[in-house]
């Protein structure tokens, strides 16, 4: 028997832990050192319509247990994921969670329909919580009439289940949570970053090109798993959770909290085997809090 | 091929003002390819600071297992580094990116290598290099002032070598410019590593010349996967973009936007 295993809306996980969107790339860097297929799934970077630039530099700046980025979402855009990205995935055992991004809903639907029907990509992430691009994004993921339709519209084109990424940056994250899971959400993934801001000590100057950037990283930790606890007690579909993680005690905090799965993003750039490491200590971790199954951890926090 | 290593350092010295060189032992030395690479050094092991240093390798000596590294104690991180000893174990991912094409200059030609403070550290590696296959090198190396600058005996060894100081403290007053306009143009390439402002003035002064560049960026992964490092390229230039960190840090003269 796989202790490891989970099964979610379109995914059948060999094991809960995943590389979250944008700080895996589109796998090729990380395959280099690891055998891919080790992973439960891959969050791949979020992909436009059209090839997206990005912000200025510095795009990056390190803060106390955590980072700011505002890379503002640079990709090669739809075409170029489709025929130069995914298809060189397909060598790996390993399902594909494309993240999707825009900034109006016909480009959300455009690339959901294109995307959904790529052979190894198996879930949508739909991504209405990107602080670092100017229109779209974000407002998605702030207002939840918004949020739900278009979760409605995506969802109606999409030919594999969808979840949508919620953005930290709202006041109830719960209204949010619910109003995608009325608008059709199969899924919740969760957190994207929080927005911050670095200063220069001797200009006084954001250090960051673009002022503001979304802030990740063990820092965040805390606040994601609150967020879990809160949506996972407030909706039926499940999660998959992230922010800060770094070590497989992490993965149990947010199992316990709600989630059904884990990603893991800053991390694998301060220790870029961190996933298939934290994989390998599961077992040892499940066997030391007595568990059996993995899944038995999911919701602890929840139960008297 | 890209590894984690656990190298052991073999030793640690102050060599100028806030500038450290330290050894490094291990089988991530076997694998660096050209001179101009980089390693991504993390400082701790706990989760502060959180992200990895780039730093170039400086010199390598493969009987050994051994590289060096020159780099200025300035930040959080580079402080924590600068008091490892002998001994201690540090974790570095390397070698990443591409170095300077040794192979662009042919025995027998000459080459101009231009370094900016700790834009230096990369050159010494490939002027051994070149020397080594009977380039002849002449060196214009600029620092702040004089306790900043180091390694002038050994490149002196390799070749005729320029030190210009802002305050004049040693060598040559001024800019690094400020020699090379008295140098000319007789040579066959430039090779450059330093601040932006001087990368855009020798690519100015020596437009048209044959010559590589190795650039700097804040980093995040190292290896090319989360786009923190990404410069504009100018018009015409095959890619729209390109990342230091995998495509770089060394540029043939003109492909980047600066
Ligand atoms: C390819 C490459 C090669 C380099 N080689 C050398 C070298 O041989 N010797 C040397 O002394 N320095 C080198 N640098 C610069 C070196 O990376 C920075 O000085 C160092 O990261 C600063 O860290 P800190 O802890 O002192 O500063 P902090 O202020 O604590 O740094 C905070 C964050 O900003 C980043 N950062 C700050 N300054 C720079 C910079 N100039 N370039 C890139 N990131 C920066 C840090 O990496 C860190 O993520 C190189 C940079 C690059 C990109
Ligand atoms: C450099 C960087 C780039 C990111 N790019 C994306 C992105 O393109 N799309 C997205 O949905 N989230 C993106 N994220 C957010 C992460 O997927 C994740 O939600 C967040 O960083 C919290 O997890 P962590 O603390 O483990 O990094 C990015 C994060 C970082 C650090
Ligand atoms: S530092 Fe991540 S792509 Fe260059």
């Amino acid at each position: 028997m796989n202790r490891l295993s989970i099964e979610l809306p379109g995914l059948s996980l060999k094991n809960p832990i995943m590389p979250a969107s944008g700080c895996f790339g589109f796998g090729k860097e990380y395959g280099q050192l690891y055998d891919l297929s080790l992973l439960g799934a891959i969050m791949i970077k979020s992909t436009t319509l059209e090839m997206r630039l990005g912000n200025p530099t510095p795009r990056v700046a390190e803060t106390a247990s955590g980072m700011l980025n505002a890379i503002g979402l640079q990709n090669p855009g739809l075409k170029g994921v489709l025929e130069g990205e995914l298809p060189w995935l397909e060598q790996f055992d390993v399902p594909i969670i494309a993240n999707v991004a825009g900034t109006e809903t016909a480009d959300y639907v455009e690339v959901a329909k294109m995307i959904s029907q790529a052979p190894n990509v198996k879930a949508l992430e739909l991504n209405i919580s990107c602080p670092n691009v100017k229109c779209g994004g974000i407002t998605f993921g702030t207002d939840p009439e918004i949020a739900k339709e278009l979760t409605r519209a995506v969802k109606e084109v999409s030919s594999v289940p969808v979840y949508v990424k919620l953005s930290p940056n709202v006041t109830t994250i719960v209204e949010i949570a619910q109003a995608v899971e009325a608008g059709g959400a199969d899924g919740i993934t969760m957190i994207n970053t929080l927005i911050g801001m670095r200063l220069d000590q001797k200009t006084g100057r954001p250090v960051i090109a673009n002022g503001t950037g979304g802030l990740s990283g063990p820092a965040v930790k805390p606040v994601a798993i609150r967020m879990v606890y809160e949506v996972s007690k407030a909706v039926n579909i499940p999660i998959i959770g992230m922010g800060g993680v770094t070590e497989v005690a992490d993965i149990i905090d947010f199992m316990s909290a709600g989630a059904s799965a884990v990603a893991v993003g800053t991390a694998n750039f301060v220790n870029p085997f961190v996933c298939p490491q934290i994989i390998e200590q599961l077992p040892a971790k499940l066997d030391e809090l007595g568990i059996n199954h993995i899944s038995e951890l999911i919701g602890r926090s929840h139960r008297l | 091929m890209i590894i984690q290593d656990r190298m052991t350092v073999t030793s640690q010295q102050q060599i100028a003002h806030n500038i450290f060189e330290m050894k490094l032992n291990g089988k991530l030395v076997g694998e660096i390819t050209s001179p101009g690479q980089f390693v991504h050094i993390r400082v701790s092991d706990s989760f502060e600071p959180l992200l990895r240093r780039p730093i170039s390798i400086a010199s390598i000596d493969q009987d050994a297992g051994e590289m060096t590294i020159i780099y200025r104690a300035e930040g959080r991180g580079t402080t924590i580094l600068s008091q490892r000893r002998a001994g201690d174990e540090v974790d570095v991912l390397g070698p990443l990116g591409n170095g300077f094409p040794v192979e662009e200059t042919a025995t027998g030609e000459t080459a101009i290598l231009i370094g900016g403070g700790i834009g230096v550290p990369p050159l010494y590696e490939l002027s051994k290099q070149l020397t080594a296959k009977g380039v002849k090198c002449t060196h214009v190396l600029g620092f702040q002032s004089k306790d900043a600058v180091f390694y002038e005996e050994e490149f002196s060894k390799l070749g005729e070598t320029h030190i210009v100081t802002v305050d004049g403290s040693r060598g040559t007053a001024g800019f690094v410019t400020t020699v090379m306009e008295e140098l000319g143009n007789e040579f066959s390439t430039y090779y450059s590593c330093g601040p932006m402002p001087m990368l855009e003035a020798i690519e100015k002064m020596y437009a048209g010349k044959k010559g590589f560049l190795s650039f700097e960026q804040r980093m995040g992964c190292g290896i090319g996967a989360c786009f923190a490092c990404v410069c504009q390229t100018t018009e015409g230039s095959e890619k729209a973009y390109i990342k230091v960190c995998s495509d770089g840090p060394v540029f043939p003269a003109g492909v980047v936007a600066i």
